[in-house]
């Protein structure tokens, strides 16, 4: 009886040690992942973005990206017309934790490409913040975030999928993906005239009832902490 | 021939109303400029829709001369076919009302060399007018709004497209829908002459042909689907509009636009090729019609 | 002499009219005849048919010795015509209407020769001023001016007097009649007014409801002997019995208050006395020498 009562208190013991160390170790995971961010003061980014939208046939950008602690981010297209996604402030990962009154909650553990990573959700104390709820995904090994899950008041959910390279010890991802909700695009009939060439006719291409919006975007090269000027972020 | 040629196109630009066309012309294509450089961002909206709550979208950038252009001629092309319809439809029977078909007829030279060479008068009218409205509509507006990337609004069946075509890709486009826009319009002249030849005054057969215009145009673009699959491939009037084909980009797998691509060139040549046998029927049936007309003006 | 034009049982119908039946004419080198006809008789068809306006829808016409039907523009080429109205480019000048269709004609017009047609119809002053501003005389002048800019050896003219004032169609008669004989063209001239054709045709044709009243000379059918004579008698039946069996006349017609018959003036007095010998009272005698009034009369009994 004695040796039952000492192998449940064990069990919840192990349970809860176990619990509290996961639950401390994901707050110092979340803080060194800011801490790491953190050492970036600001950077010049150049690369390219692939839209991946049904409705739109638009070229590959050529894009530049700016940012300046603590909450500049500005994505910019460096010729013609050009679509830029609006959720782009999630790129800053500064933002997630630019309130410090949110809430960690240990997501426990996950795979994403065979690799395991560590899951926080953060909530913000703050009924006004425009984010209500951030799922990110840690590499603990790395220290870095390879995904988020935002979700916000007015503009849906976003999805950061991140890839890092050379400069993984800045926390900066060399490939993004960022998706988002894209609301389905309609012009009303008989406003464009349009020449029907009978293709539309034809089976359509199942791409055309996905209604997730993607940006691919593919850092070349980051310029980081030269000071950048705040007339770039106009 | 020429020397025939020569003459008739003498007598269209001595004429008044060959002007009205070209002044026509200029003052739509003004007044759109216009308009847009005062407020052509109410009409981006309107094309852009919700995709603005996705997308920033530098508006001003968007609307440049390209843009305007393919704004003008989506406008105009409508309108056009009248003023083309205007002196073509007036080529014989203008001159039955005039009284001088009976002298011309008396001369030397064949109802079919006459047709034919009104029919070339016609054209080249045509040509010119294209030509001026490209200097207004294309030139102009280069010059006013700039030059940058095009987009274009698609509606296809249920779907609907933005695509974007770089600007370095643009103009050839427009060349190939000046010319086959000079095809279209020249079934027109086709069909005015026609109508020319069974009547004894000009204004019947210019409102003749505008009315077959206008009705086929809206019968064409009903969107009822039984209308769709089984009158609208018969009227011509869907094919007035193949122009716009040549700015259909073709899109790769992952949606990118393939730089000087079109998207469905066989449609393109299809729609040429029933124009311009519209235009040899047509024209076929007017030769034929008036070597057996009795001239009785 | 050879015929010009030879027409050969020319038809032409529309839906439920006979607009020309079965007409035969010939016309010879350096005649100028006349087309004589009412209003609607069939002179414009039949001058349009000349003209390749309108097809024939039976019959063939020579002209210059050639089908009309397969020599068409060679034959075109060497006549003038005015055909009804002188319609032009009223938004063009005179000279260059002249010009123009100088040019249609196969003509290289030179300056020089296209004022001098414009000063022969007496427009050298106006030669610059626009169709629209032209009188109908002026636009008469005009249209012969183009007739004649390719100097064809045929001209036809289509009631070329219409809506002239009598000094215009003085000016149009002389006109033809230089044409004909300081020029050496042949001129057919159609009219409804028996006058015109009196003064300059030398041959004529009469026709009536599309079909050939009378072809021949204009001074044949203007022989004395050959005029009508029209009487009323207390009884036609036995007057026309007893005339039919003389020697006055060859034919009498009786329309219903008068017999006509074709004779001598210079005979009417022994008539009446014939006719008084045989008991046949006469109330009235008219002599009829005018052309107009033979043309008149056959149309009439017509």
């Amino acid at each position: 009886m004695k040796s039952t009562f000492t192998k449940i208190a064990c069990l919840f013991l192990l349970v809860g040690n176990s619990i509290t160390t996961t639950a401390q170790d994901i707050n110092v995971l979340v803080q060194n992942v800011k801490k790491k961010i953190e050492k970036v003061n600001d950077y010049e980014a150049e690369g390219t973005m692939k839209t991946n939208v049904a409705f739109l046939k638009i070229p590959i950008a050529k894009i530049k990206l700016y940012f300046k602690r603590p909450n500049l981010l500005k994505l910019k297209s460096e010729q013609g017309v050009s679509f830029m996604p609006k959720g782009a402030m999630s790129l800053n990962l500064n933002h997630l934790f630019a309130n410090q009154q949110y809430v960690i909650i240990d997501g426990g553990n996950e795979k994403i490409n065979n690799q395991l990573v560590r899951v926080a959700k953060l909530l913000p104390n703050d009924d006004n913040s425009e984010m209500v709820l951030s799922t990110i995904y840690i590499d603990p090994a790395n220290e870095v975030i390879v995904k988020s899950k935002t979700t916000t008041k007015e503009n849906g959910t976003y999805e950061l999928n991140m890839y890092y390279g050379k400069y993984i010890g800045f926390g900066l991802p060399d490939k993004i993906l960022f998706s988002f909700n894209a609301k389905d695009y309609k012009l009303p009939k008989g406003i464009t005239f349009d020449f029907d060439d009978g293709s539309s006719q034809k089976a359509k291409t199942p791409i055309a009832k996905n209604k997730k919006g993607q940006a691919e975007i593919y850092i070349k090269r980051y310029l980081i902490n030269k000071g950048l000027s705040e007339k770039n972020f106009q | 021939m020429w020397s025939l040629l020569q003459i008739e196109l003498y007598k269209i630009s001595r004429r008044p109303r060959t002007y009205i066309a070209f002044a026509a012309i200029m003052a739509i294509v003004l007044i759109f400029q216009f308009a847009f450089k005062a407020d052509g961002q109410s009409y981006m909206n309107l094309m852009l829709q919700n995709v603005q709550d996705n997308f920033e979208i530098d508006r001003s950038k968007a609307i440049n001369g390209y843009f305007m252009c393919y704004i003008i001629l989506n406008t105009l092309l409508v309108q056009v076919p009248i003023l083309v319809a205007l002196i073509a439809g007036d080529a014989i029977s203008g001159e039955a009302n005039m009284g001088t078909l009976r002298l011309l007829l008396t001369k030397p030279v064949s109802r079919t060399k006459i047709i034919l060479v009104k029919f070339i008068a016609s054209f080249i009218f045509t040509i010119v007018l294209l030509i001026w409205m490209a200097i207004f509509a294309l030139l102009v507006s280069m010059f006013v709004f700039g030059i940058d990337d095009m987009l274009i609004f698609r509606v296809k069946g249920d779907e609907s497209q933005i695509m974007q075509i770089t600007k370095d890709d643009v103009l050839w486009r427009y060349i190939a829908a000046f010319a086959y826009a000079a095809v279209a319009l020249t079934v027109i002249a086709a069909m005015a002459i026609l109508m020319s030849v069974f009547a004894e005054n000009s204004i019947g057969p210019i409102v003749a042909t505008v009315c077959i215009v206008i009705f086929f145009t809206i019968v064409s673009n009903l969107n009822v689907p039984i209308i769709d699959k089984n009158v609208k491939p018969y009227l011509f009037t869907s094919y007035l509009v193949g122009w716009k084909g040549f700015f259909y980009i073709n899109a790769n797998a992952d949606g990118q636009p393939i730089k000087g691509s079109i998207e469905n060139w066989p449609a393109i040549r299809n729609s040429l090729c029933i124009l311009i046998g519209h235009i040899i029927i047509m024209l076929g049936i007017a030769v034929a019609a008036f070597n057996k007309k009795d001239i009785l003006s | 002499m050879n015929p010009i034009v030879e027409v050969k049982n020319l038809s032409k119908s529309y839906k439920e009219v006979d607009a020309v039946r079965n007409l035969s004419f010939s016309v010879n080198s350096g005649d100028v005849y006349g087309f004589l006809g009412q209003n609607g008789a069939g002179k414009s068809t039949t001058i349009r048919m000349l003209m390749t306006l309108i097809a024939p829808t039976e019959g063939t016409i020579n002209i210059f010795g050639k089908t009309l039907h397969n020599h068409r523009n060679e034959i075109l080429s060497r006549i003038g015509a005015v055909i009804e109205k002188p319609d032009v480019y009223k938004y063009l000048s005179a000279y260059d209407n002249l010009k123009l269709f100088a040019k249609i004609s196969g003509v290289k017009p030179t300056r020089q020769m296209l004022m001098q047609q414009l000063e022969m119809v007496g427009l050298d002053q106006r030669w610059n001023s626009k169709v629209s501003t032209f009188s109908q005389g002026m636009k008469q002048r005009l249209g012969i001016a183009i007739a004649l800019v390719h100097n064809p050896a045929l001209i036809i003219l289509d009631e070329p007097t219409n809506g002239l004032d009598p000094q215009g169609i003085a000016d149009i008669r002389n006109l033809i009649l230089n044409l004909s004989k300081l020029h050496g063209k042949t001129i057919i001239v159609s009219s409804h007014l028996l006058s015109e054709i009196e003064l300059i045709a030398n041959r004529m044709i009469i026709i009536h409801k599309g079909e050939k009243i009378v072809e021949g000379d204009v001074q044949e059918l203007l022989d004395p002997s050959k005029n009508i004579v029209q009487i009323e008698t207390t009884n036609n039946e036995a007057a026309k019995q007893i005339i039919a069996l003389s020697n006055f006349t060859e034919e009498v017609k009786q329309s219903h208050q008068h017999l006509h018959m074709q004779m001598n003036k210079n005979r009417v007095p022994d008539l009446i006395k014939y006719l008084s010998d045989k008991n046949v009272a006469i109330i009235s005698v008219q002599s009829k020498h005018s052309l107009e009034d033979y043309f008149l009369n056959l149309t009439k009994s017509n």
